[in-house]
């Protein structure tokens, strides 16, 4: 071997290498973005914050980015609310996947982060990591987003906790309705699960409860993260001449951006994503963590427990306790619109609103309930919803 | 006699992947000094978190485990020539496979339906490998793209079942089948939290470098990869090796499947479908396609993917620091393939007595 050549790296091996970085790059998902490290780097409270005593250490474990726009982003704003209260030490782990790994993350936040209470905010940590972890750690205090707690089943020291956001959307549904010149909107769901039907079937609702005509067409993707099919479905709705679009995604960025540039309305989901469409965005359901969080992080620097039940099992509710609130109603909004959502926002905070009366049909046109039973928001039938109103187009089926 | 002087290239590959793994750290520190962390800091925290105490390396072996049977499926039939990579596929496979096969024999004994669960993970996913086998071998179907390819159709099998006729009506907002017996799982190995699918990774990987290296099965096959129309000429039967090749691959992530199904989740949902597969290709890599190196290159990626919590949680790095980390580690290995042969250090010098070549052989 000439000596020369030593280090001689032929074309070939050049773009193999690039052809190795590319398809590792792809396939490793590196596209799917970072957290700036300045949003970190508040430091936790001094203990003598608290009053002298040690700083309440609570764990936030995120599935994917805390940039995303969107469910993670929310739970993540949360958790900055607090950690800015000064007498918390807040841990979080961002993109954590629903395997083996986020138990590790839990027993790492446990042992070495010594924390007390931990949020596994993914709706895939409960079954079977939290339920797991419970049983190994009784003295730590679990509260999932979405979970299911059954008396006498699920461990004493898991918590559930999660909002009625279809709220908000009822009142997206008010906004759409007027602003729509066609009378078509479209959603874009992940999966035909109980969650986004419901979501689904409160924009409809509260879109005909303006305009009884007006349709909604639904698209599902079939997973949480799928950048390109939400792409492609919300380009073929704006084909077919709908004006207005929402989700349920896991990051709505990719439909709200869509939607700009195609020049039609929507209506966001999860947080806020004015940035992202700020001609087109009429409003959106956000999620308010920081209220619940700021709640439970109280009750538990009061010494209360899930496991002696002095915080409830479940906690749940919409407006009234503060799980949501609504984006800042953007400029292609009316005044007369502006005050229609508004007056419907009133009735929910004072709970007067019923989205499901009595006398609904499902699009295949069979009743829905008992004769002139209404449903209200609490009742446990509307999570374990499987159909979808009239004025929907679409199928549950897949 | 002949090893005496084979002791330099034995050097030669440690000492290229250590030193590359070194480079990468380096890399890396520089990349944590620009993010604003102290990169002596990040060493030392990725040290303990991965293998610091006995029970932090447990963590790094629960990871490694689904990596070392996620990784023969790459790294068996590169041993002839292949390139696939539907690891991924062939996981989700075995793992709808094992689930059916647990439900189905719900009401044996727990051995017979853990047995029966493996067999099935294993066949299941031994038949989608080789089904990528066959389009090669007797369509000429690039086998990485069909692979690549057939990871989607995997999925969305995956989803189809759980959504559909799988589906246990229970499971509202994460579609899933329905579960195993509790009694049916496989447990922990006795003291530790880490599962049995760390054993049968290492025993998986130790059977596969003794059938690749030291059985005539294993020589016909890398006489193929060598050069395949001098296998075809010699009358070795390229297809049915081929066939023989693609099917342990796939049953090898089959069992990895099954693994997750029976002494993870439970029952089969969209976790299936968590990343091992494309892990497993990265270990395949840098293991140079050798089984046993595949269990310590798994052990280490588990390490670096058991660091990424800490990463976050003491030095406020962002969530993806750790997929640099690992990619640069890929893609510095990847590189330094080109070095070998090329530090006359590690050239065995020529036996003064015999003519034979002492290739390097790589």
């Amino acid at each position: 071997m000439d000596n020369r050549k030593r280090f001689y790296i032929s074309r070939r091996q050049v773009i193999r290498g690039l052809l190795a970085t590319t398809a590792f790059g792809l396939t490793a998902k590196l596209g799917t973005g970072c957290t700036p490290a300045q949003n970190q780097a508040t430091t936790p409270a001094s203990p003598s914050a608290g009053g002298g005593t040690e700083p309440v250490a609570l764990g936030f474990i995120y599935v994917g980015p805390k940039d995303d726009f969107g469910y993670n982003q929310a739970h993540a704003e949360g958790a900055a609310t607090v950690k800015g209260l000064g007498w918390t030490k807040v841990v979080e782990e961002a993109s954590v996947p629903e395997t083996t790994a986020v138990e590790e993350t839990m027993r790492n936040m446990i042992e070495q982060d010594k924390v007390v209470a931990l949020f596994p905010t993914s709706f895939g940590y409960f079954d079977p990591h939290i339920l797991k972890l419970a049983v190994d750690y009784p003295e730590v205090q679990f509260f999932h987003a979405g979970g299911l707690y059954e008396e006498g089943k699920t461990p004493k020291n898991v918590g559930s906790y999660f909002g009625y956001i279809d709220e908000a959307m009822y009142l997206c549904g008010i906004a759409a309705a007027q602003t729509s010149k066609t009378g078509k909107l479209g959603f874009i769901g992940a999966k035909p699960i109980p969650q986004v039907l419901r979501n689904i079937n409160s924009f409809t609702l509260g879109a005909r409860s303006v305009k009884p005509t007006i349709t909604t067409q639904v698209i599902f993707t079939g997973d949480w993260a799928e950048p390109v099919k939400e792409a492609q479905a919300a380009n073929s709705l704006a084909d077919q001449g709908i004006d207005v679009l929402t989700c349920h995604v896991d990051s709505p960025k990719v439909v709200m951006e869509t939607a700009e540039k195609r020049g039609i309305f929507c209506c966001g989901y999860h947080a806020d994503q004015t940035a992202l469409a700020p001609k087109g965005y009429l409003t959106g359901g956000e999620w308010d963590w920081s209220t619940i969080y700021t709640k439970y992080a109280e009750m538990i620097k009061e010494g209360k427990t899930v496991m002696a039940g002095s915080i409830p099992h479940v906690v749940r509710g919409g407006l009234k306790e503060g799980f949501w609130k609504l984006s800042a109603f953007g400029p292609a909004v009316s005044e007369e619109t502006k005050k229609q959502v508004e007056d419907a926002k009133a009735k929910f905070m004072d709970g007067s609103m019923v989205i499901y009366k009595g006398n609904l049909k499902d699009n295949t046109g069979k009743a829905l309930f008992a004769a002139g039973k209404d449903m209200t928001q609490q009742d446990p039938e509307l999570e374990k919803m499987n159909w979808l109103v009239e004025g929907v187009i679409g199928k549950v089926g897949s | 006699m002949i090893n005496r002087y084979q002791w330099r290239s034995t050097l030669e590959t440690i000492a290229i992947p250590l030193g590359a793994l070194v480079v990468s750290l380096f890399v890396f520190g520089i990349f944590c000094g620009l993010a604003g962390a102290n990169p002596f800091g990040v060493y030392g925290s990725i040290y303990q978190a991965a293998f610091g105490s006995w029970s932090s390396f447990q963590g790094t072996l629960i990871r490694a485990s689904p990596l070392m049977l996620s990784s023969l499926c790459t790294a068996l039939p590169a041993r002839l020539g292949l390139v696939i990579i539907g690891n991924e596929g062939a996981i989700v496979i075995g793992g709808v496979g094992a689930v059916a096969a647990g439900l189905a024999l719900e009401n044996t004994s727990p051995l017979v339906v853990q047995l029966g669960m493996a067999i099935a993970g294993l066949v299941s996913g031994g038949l989608w490998i080789m089904a990528v086998g066959a389009l090669r071998h007797y369509r000429g179907v690039n086998e990485t793209i069909s692979s690549l390819l057939m990871n989607y159709i995997a999925i969305a099998l995956l989803n189809h079942l759980v959504g559909g006729p799988m589906k246990d009506p229970t499971s509202l907002n994460k579609p899933s089948s329905f579960p195993i017996l509790d009694i049916n799982m496989v447990g922990q190995i006795p003291g530790t939290r880490i599962h049995y699918g760390l054993l049968y990774g290492i025993i998986a990987c130790v059977i596969a470098y003794f059938l690749i290296q030291r059985t005539t099965f294993g020589f016909a096959a890398r006489t193929a990869g060598g050069n395949i129309k001098a296998a075809r000429i010699a009358g070795l039967p390229v297809g049915k090796l081929t066939m023989a090749i693609c099917f342990l691959a796939g049953s090898c992530a089959g069992l990895a499947g099954m693994v997750e199904v029976a002494a993870v989740h439970g029952k089969a949902n969209e976790s299936l479908n968590a990343g091992y597969g494309y892990s497993g290709i990265l270990v395949a890599f840098i293991a140079r396609h050798n089984p046993l190196a595949a269990t310590l290159v798994a052990v280490l990626l588990g390490g670096i993917l058991s660091s990424g919590g800490i990463l976050q949680r003491s030095h406020q790095l962002p969530d993806a620091t750790v997929l640099v980390f690992q990619g640069l580690v890929f893609l510095i290995v990847l590189f330094s393939d080109s070095l070998y042969g090329k530090f006359d250090v590690f050239k065995d010098k020529p036996p003064t007595t015999l003519t034979t070549g002492n290739e390097v052989s790589v």
